[in-house]
Parts: C-alpha cells; structure tokens; sequence
C-alpha cells in the first residue's frame, strides 16, 4: 500500500526525468513517458481496490509525527478520484502521440516530461495530509501548466498566458497567506489536527479562515466571479494540453473545497456558496452560447459544470457531498473527452470555429457519434453518466429543503447546455461543408491512433453510467467520512 | 504577535496588490515579488515569537524559534523565485513579439461584445 500511494507520485517525476535525457530518441521518449504515466494510473486502480476492501491508508513521510512531519493519506474520497484523473491522463498521452504529425501538436520534446510533472502534483493533490504540501502540489501542477500554456511562444498563448500565469500567481500568494493564517491560529497545517481544531475556533476566525480558502480554491476551480482567466486561456494551448487542464485543473480545486471545508465543518458558509454555485451554473452556460468556437464553447460549459460540484458541496449533507464526488467522477472524463473531439475537428476541419466547418457527420460519421455520447452526457440527458449524477446532486438539494432557486438554476442551465451542445452539433456536423482549401490532416496511421484513444475515452464515460450504482455507493461511503471526520483523524493519528 | 511585522505584511500586500493590478508586466514582476515577501513575513510572523536558532545541541528547546514556519518559508522562496525568472522571460517574449510589455484584452471577448461596446478602444489605441 504504501508502494503504490510513492508509485502514483515518483514514477511520474522519474518518467519526466528519463523522457528529457531521451529526448533526441523519439520512441524511447513517448514510451519513458507511457510507462511513467501507465504505472501510475495502475498503482491508482490497485488503491482503489485495496481501499475500499482494508479501508484509509495514511504513509508518513520519513516517519515523522503527523504534528511535524508531511503525510499522505489515501482515504476512499482521494482513491476514488484518483484512477480517473490519471487514466485520462494517460488516455490524453496517447491521443497525443497520434497528434504528433499535424499543425496542432505540442512540441513532444517538452510536453511529455511536463505532463509527468502535471501528473505527479495531481496525484499529490489528491494524496496529502496537510495544507502546506497542498500548496506544493497545486505549485507543482501550475508551474508545468504555465510552460505547458505557453511553450510554443505564439501571440496568442503569451497574451492569454499572461492572464493565466498572473491570476494563478494572485490565488497561489493568497493560499500562502491563508496558510499563514490558519498556522497562527492553531499551530499546525495537518489536515486531521485542523478537522479537530479548527471547529474549536471563534465563529469569526473560523469562517474568516473558510471564506479566505473559498477564494483561493474558487479562484483555482473557476467559479463566479473568479473565472474570467479560463475562457480566455484554455483554448489558446494544443488541444491535449487543454483536455488535461479542462479535465483535472478546475477540478484539483474543487476536490481541495470538498476536502477542506467538509474537515473543518464550515456549514455555515452554506447559502453564501449555494449562491456562488447558482450564479456559476447560469454565467456559466450563457458566456458558452455567446461563443462561436467549439474550444471556447468548451471552455465555458468547464465553468458552468464546476457549479453543480460546487452546488453539491454546499448543501452540506452526505447526499449532496456523494452527489459532488460522483458529479467529479463522471465530469472529469466527459470533459476531456470532448476536447479531444474539439482537437479531431480541428484536424479534419482545418479549424475549431463554427463558421469554417460543417458537415462532418457526412464524411466522418465516427467521429460524430464521438461528439454525441459524451455531448448528451455533458448536458445530463439519460442514459449517460450526466443524467445520474445531476439526479444526484439535484434530489439532494430538494431533500435538504430551501433551496428552490438552486435547483431552477440548475434545470434551466441543463437545459442550455443541450442548446449550445445542438449548436455545436449544427454547425460542425451537419450544415453545409465549407469551400475554401483545408490543410491536409494527420497521416493514417496518427489518425488511427487519435481516433483509438478518442473510442477508449467515450467507452470510460459509458462505463462511469453502467457502474453509477456502485460509484454513487462509494461516493456515499467517502462523503459519510468526510462528513464525520472521526475516521479521518483516526487514520492519520492513530 | 509583533505589531511591526504584521503592518509590514499589510503595507507589502497593498503596494503589491496594487502593482499586480497594472496592465504593464514589468510592474506585476515587482508586485508579485512584494506579495511574496509578504507572505513570507506572514508566515514567519505565524511561527510566533522570535527565538535561539532551532539546531540541536544548540539552545534548550524552550529558547528554540519555531523551525516550521522556517521550513515552509524556504520552500515559499524557491517557489516565488523561480515564478518572478517565468514571468520575465514571459515579459521578454511578449516584448519580442508585440514591442511592449502590457497585457493585452482577449480579442475574442472584444469580438463577440461587438464595436460599439468599447468605448475606451480609441483612446488605447491612440496612447500606444
């Protein structure tokens, strides 16, 4: 156990290494970074299992006490979100390795060693203890994700880069200094020690403490009126660098919110959030349908999505907490999927733009049938795994009462979503196919490979619906300790 | 808690956020490099009282600063260092590119709000 929880965190770091050293050997390249990000994404699954049956595993780095030293606990709530995360990751890889050959790629030599990097900071995300080592893994992910942003120098990316790069350095410097708050009032920065002090604390000190975090993880996960940066710079980067960011980056944030404000009991941030959430949802999928791009029609609905998460988790009951876990689970592939989607139109279509595409269903029926599954699910139509989780998130914000306005907010953005989705599907796939020259797209073999990669993320997402039952079930199980974060503190102090 | 250290963290906070909100990059180095300090100045402030340095064999325990916060600061440092080197080479290449170092609008926003939205345009336009 504890060789799988450095496994999911080192072999990446180890992958990037060995990748830069071999940069001039394509082949051993790609496969340095296959291998780092495959093991990883393994170690993942076997956690999942191995939680689920022994139950938290906590591993204290260099055998420190809890009270001193970093540890890294791998309760259910982390297990489950991790394997999705790095699956899709290294789903992403090899769709990528497909793109090698067209206009649209990342430069390889420095994407495969910084997604590595990417992945290593995710996993920690997921994996740690206490606020501090927190604050490192969200700095891990951001630097390879500046780099990643910008790397091939383009106008475009450094213009955008530079709202990216400087929001982020804003919300990393306040997330310092709210450390530096909740280190003052109670004298530690682990997570357990702070789910047992942190509830002790004077009302204003505490919710101080919760709003600061609000803020700084808002700001990470995009929520209103913190999200102006990612429509803007998201559909700048090479379509698998968006997919991972779409997919993981917003959602690092969300998953620190559920974690941190459910230890600490910050109930009474509740309708404050319940707003935020509500607002999101709506500005969300209004910015989307002004847009007239398919990248930056995407990007908004990441904005819009990150809403009924964030609806979820401010209910503050064990069914709206397991309705945000099992929203995570089914968004992160549906997203990523669709950007990959996004990147395949881009190739058969010389653009992402609305108005410079149409009528691929006709010439690419495969890829068509790509964008629906995941489409549908995104605007939450059953059977998909969309459906499931917003009956979730919504039939607990009904159970729990008083929140009317919340529960429209979010029908009427469900419906909207499935609006700009048609209008995605309107003009790129059906419509007349557009004169004028195309640049000639990836060669067979690359398509393949993209297409493949594309087919294995849709599948995951059909899988996330035919297992919601059992996922929901673990859900449940991982917001029930959350919410009572006895186990939690016993685990890490035993 | 130190009266001075905590209005220092205010004072370097509010010039840097000031700093951070201008359109020229060259100014968000120097406002980034003041929120940092800031920070810095914070979390040694939340270690508590100053003390013997916290190296064994030393100093009793008691007389001991806490090495926590020390810790966290030195990471902190890393981190912010290596963020200011980025931003300027950020700063150099949108310099290469554009002629100047300020952090242009997202010409797709300006797009789809249409012409008569922006009625400050002409004015940027004529000031550079």
């Amino acid at each position: 156990m504890t060789e799988l929880i450095s496994i999911a965190i080192v072999a990446p770091l180890v992958a990037a290494a060995c990748s830069l050293a071999l940069r001039s050997r394509p082949f051993l390249r790609d496969l340095a970074v296959l291998a780092g990000l495959g093991s990883a994404a393994l170690a993942s699954h076997i956690m999942l299992v191995a939680v689920a049956r022994d139950g938290t595993h906590t591993v204290a780095v260099g055998g420190w006490a809890p009270e001193l030293g970093i540890v890294l606990v791998a309760d259910l709530f982390a297990a489950l979100i991790l394997p999705v995360a790095l699956t899709i990751i290294f789903v992403v890889e090899i769709f990528a390795i497909g793109q090698r050959r067209t206009v649209w790629a990342a430069n390889p030599q420095l994407s495969g060693p910084l997604l590595c990097v990417l992945t290593s900071g995710v996993s920690l995300a997921f994996l740690t203890g206490d606020l501090f080592t927190l604050f490192v893994a969200f700095e891990l992910i951001l630097v390879s994700s500046y780099v990643l942003l910008t790397h091939q120098g383009n106008r475009d990316q450094v213009r955008s880069g530079m709202t990216y790069v400087v929001m982020n350095l804003l919300a990393s410097t306040l997330f310092l200094l709210g450390v530096a708050f909740v280190y003052s009032a109670t004298n530690t920065v682990n997570m357990a020690l702070l789910a047992e002090r942190i509830p002790q604390l004077d009302t204003g000190v505490r919710l101080g403490i919760g709003a600061w975090f609000l803020v700084v993880f808002g700001t990470k996960a995009a929520v209103f009126p913190l999200f102006s940066w990612l429509p803007d710079s998201y559909p700048t980067a090479p379509t698998t660098i968006t997919a991972v960011f779409a997919g993981l980056l917003t959602k690092v944030g969300i998953y620190s919110m559920i974690r941190f404000h459910n230890l600490t009991a910050m109930d009474d941030l509740g309708p404050l959030m319940l707003m935020v959430a509500a607002t999101t949802m709506v500005v969300g999928v209004l910015g989307a349908l002004a847009q007239s791009d398919v990248k930056r029609i995407l990007s908004f609905h990441v904005i819009s999505q990150i809403g009924y998460m964030l609806m979820g988790l401010s209910l503050f009951t064990v069914a709206g907490v397991a309705g945000s876990i099992l929203f995570l689970i089914h968004h992160m592939p549906v997203k990523a999927v669709l950007f990959l989607v996004g990147g395949l139109i881009e190739n058969h279509e010389g653009s992402s733009s609305l108005d410079r595409s149409g009528g691929l269903a006709g010439r690419q029926p495969l890829v068509a049938v790509m964008f629906a599954v995941p489409a549908l699910s995104l605007a939450g139509i059953p059977p998909f795994s969309g459906f499931v989780a917003k009956l979730a998130v919504i039939s607990a914000a009904i159970d729990r009462g008083g929140t009317i306005v919340v529960v429209v907010a979010a029908l009427v953005a469900g419906g909207l979503t499935l609006l700009s989705m048609s209008k995605i599907w309107n003009e790129v796939f059906w419509g007349r196919p557009t004169e004028g020259p195309r640049p000639s797209p990836a060669p067979a073999r690359g398509q393949r490979t993209m297409h493949t990669a594309t087919a294995i993320a849709v599948a995951g997402t059909l899988m996330v619906a035919l297992f919601a039952g059992t996922l929901l079930d673990l859900s449940t199980e991982a917001a029930e300790s959350l919410r009572n974060p006895a186990t939690y503190i016993e685990a890490v102090r035993p | 808690m130190n009266g001075a250290l905590l209005i220092a963290v205010g004072g370097l906070t509010a010039v840097g956020l000031y700093l951070v909100t201008g359109r020229s990059l060259s100014r968000i180095v120097l406002g980034y490099s003041l929120l940092g300090h800031a920070t810095v100045v914070a979390l040694i402030a939340a270690g508590g009282p100053a003390g013997r340095p916290p190296i064994a064999g030393q100093a009793e325990p008691e007389a001991m600063a806490n090495p926590l916060p020390q810790a966290l600061t030195l990471t902190a440092i890393v981190i912010s260092f290596g963020l200011t080197l980025f931003l300027l080479a950020l700063a150099r290449r949108q310099r290469t590119i554009t002629g100047d170092d300020l952090v242009e609008d997202d010409l797709e926003d300006r797009r789809i709000a249409g012409p008569d939205s922006l009625p400050g345009e002409q004015e940027d336009q004529a000031a550079t």
